[in-house]
């Protein structure tokens, strides 16, 4: 079920600025991708541009190719809903519905795009929460309101919202930024979990999250001041730590800049 | 390097704070004043005539010197005049502040909507009685009922709902449509199930005080629905009366029975818009989601 991602000659733009330039990759399946590099340089946007949610944003638009196994992302008759059912996301900070439950903010996604049984979403409730490691702390109270919890609960919960309807690829942006170091590790463990049966795309702006939790580490830096932001380099994660192939990408992990 | 001082405020920050303490105080005394004064009049001569006969009686055939009678035939008319207008105005109210804050984004058409509401905001009360004469009655040549009363209201609260929407819509944050986006949730879908049952209780707070400042006007009112003293359970059939008409016509009149009416139908119009307030607050505190 989880898909390899292949982006090409990929350009971002809102409105008329240019936010990120020429990015090709290829992301490969049931394996975690992280992207690192300095704040402004288009990680956000890159992620966003992969399951389309980019062009929600007014005046937002993209060009170049992405494809999911061969299925173009940006071709013609692609409905962006539906990319985004099968490329789910996760985002910096937790932000589980306000006016639902526990309960119901992990169907919500199910229950939005009209599954209604009881048994089924009592089933897939309980198999998200486990997934997202937060079953036994929250299952006496799956009726409490989800905004209640704490903050490393609530973005598990949202995992459990973006596992739940069960996409192939999921992509987290920054997702423990906000977070104390105990629910980091949690959420550490639970990406090394996911990664069995979904391709992950992890933003971080922590390296050594960086190097614990990917397969391959991608380094994205800005074409200078006032351009556009690019991807240095790609490579297996041990690669890009010890010997990276880039001058920018060692000066930028070694905390010269950045 | 100076020492430190850790003493408490000096004798002037103390007489400062102490001033600004009372200078608040007295403000809101002030502020309070004129509510308490209002409430103790209205509750003190509404009270002579608050009775069963007045809840349960109109003034058919009761002259202006006559004791007795009620205001039956204004309460019906007023909850099916106000009722009719909320009707109209709630939902073309919300669906064009969801327009505006989930659509528009600065689009024209976005922009000439804001135009109206802000000059419909203006509108006084009368100008929206007489442009209901002018438009129903006098050009379509329909006669005087309560509908044509419910529309000078609904052209009132309309102004009131798309504005008070549109601010509880902006307070939705963002973060909160991209989650759903995220799911794959449609955009229609979303703004049903996430962003109105976020926005909701303000929506309902909102509404709830259009529907409230309506129903005291007069002015619109009185070209069109006119003035009875029969009971007509029919909006959409001939004259009908309503409570603040009640109130203008047994006041303006001089004898103490009519006037101790009056006050009886101010005091029923205010606890009316209590009770809407109440339930507003009601409707409010259950939509927070429920314990399994
Ligand atoms: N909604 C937006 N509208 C306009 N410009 C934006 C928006 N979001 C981000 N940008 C710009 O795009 C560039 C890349 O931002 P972002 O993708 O958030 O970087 P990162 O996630 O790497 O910190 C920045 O220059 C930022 O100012
Ligand atoms: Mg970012």
């Amino acid at each position: 079920m989880a898909k390899r991602i292949e982006v090409s000659g990929l350009n971002a733009y809102y409105g008329k600025t240019r936010a990120i330039e020429d990015i090709s990759m290829t992301i490969e399946p049931r394996s975690v991708t992280a992207f690192i590099g300095p704040s402004g340089c288009g990680k956000s946007t890159f992620l966003r541009t992969l399951n389309r949610m980019h062009e929600v944003i007014p005046g937002a638009r993209v060009e170049g190719k992405v494809l999911l196994d061969d299925l173009d992302l940006y071709g013609p008759d692609v409905d962006p809903v539906a990319v985004r059912r099968v490329i789910g996301m996760v985002f910096q900070r937790p932000n589980p519905f306000p006016t639902m439950s526990i309960y119901e903010n992990v169907v919500a996604g199910l229950k939005l795009n009209g599954v209604r049984r009881k048994a089924q979403l009592d089933e897939i409730v309980e198999k998200s929460l486990r997934g997202a490691n937060l079953w036994n702390e929250v299952k006496d109270r799956l009726g409490r309101p989800g905004a209640g919890l704490s903050g490393g609960q609530q973005q598990r919960l949202c995992i459990a919202r973006a596992i739940a309807v069960e996409p192939q690829v999921l992509l987290m942006d920054e997702p423990c930024s906000a977070l104390d170091p105990i629910s980091t590790l949690a959420i550490e463990d639970l990406i090394a979990s996911l990664k069995d049966q979904y391709t992950i795309v992890i933003v971080t702006h922590n390296m050594q999250q960086a190097a614990r939790v990917s397969d391959r580490t991608a380094f994205f830096n800005l074409a200078g001041p006032g351009k556009p932001g690019r991807m240095v380099e790609i490579d297996e994660t041990n690669k890009i730590f010890t010997n990276p192939g880039e001058k920018a990408t060692e000066d930028y992990i070694t905390g010269r800049f950045g | 390097m100076s020492t430190v001082n850790l003493t408490g405020p000096s004798g002037i920050r103390k007489f400062k704070d102490k001033l600004a303490f009372v200078a608040v105080c007295a403000a809101f005394a002030l502020a309070v004043i004129p509510l308490v004064t209002l409430l103790y009049t209205v509750i003190k001569n509404g009270a002579k005539r608050f009775d069963m006969e007045f809840f349960t009686h109109s003034m058919n055939a009761i002259g202006g010197r006559d004791a007795g009678g009620g205001a039956y035939h204004a309460i019906i008319g007023t909850i099916e005049q106000v009722g009719l207008a909320s009707v109209i105005s709630i939902p073309i109210g919300v669906l064009t502040a969801v327009y505006l804050v989930e659509y528009g984004g600065g689009r024209r058409l976005a922009r000439i909507v804001t135009f109206f509401v802000d000059v419909m905001t203006g509108v006084p009360s009368i100008v929206s009685g007489l442009f209901v004469f002018a438009f129903w009655i006098a050009l379509l040549g329909f006669e005087y009922m309560g509908f044509a009363g419910s529309l000078a209201l609904a052209v009132l609260m309309l102004p009131t709902v798309v504005r008070a929407t549109e601010e509880m819509l902006k307070l939705v944050p963002n973060d909160l449509r991209e989650a759903s986006y995220a799911l794959g949730v449609p955009r229609w879908r979303t703004i049903c199930f996430v962003i109105l049952p976020t926005a909701f209780t303000g929506i309902i707070t909102g509404v709830m005080l259009a529907i409230a400042r309506v129903m005291g006007e007069t002015a619109p009112l009185l070209m069109t629905v006119f003035v009875t003293t029969a009971i007509n359970n029919s909006p959409f059939k001939g004259p009908q009366m309503a409570l603040p008409l009640f109130v203008w016509d047994q006041a303006q009149l001089p004898q103490q029975v009519a006037i101790d009416r009056a006050w009886a139908g101010a005091l029923t119009l205010i606890l009316f818009v209590m009770l809407l307030n109440l339930a507003a607050r009601l409707i409010a505190r259950l939509r927070k989601p429920v314990s399994r």
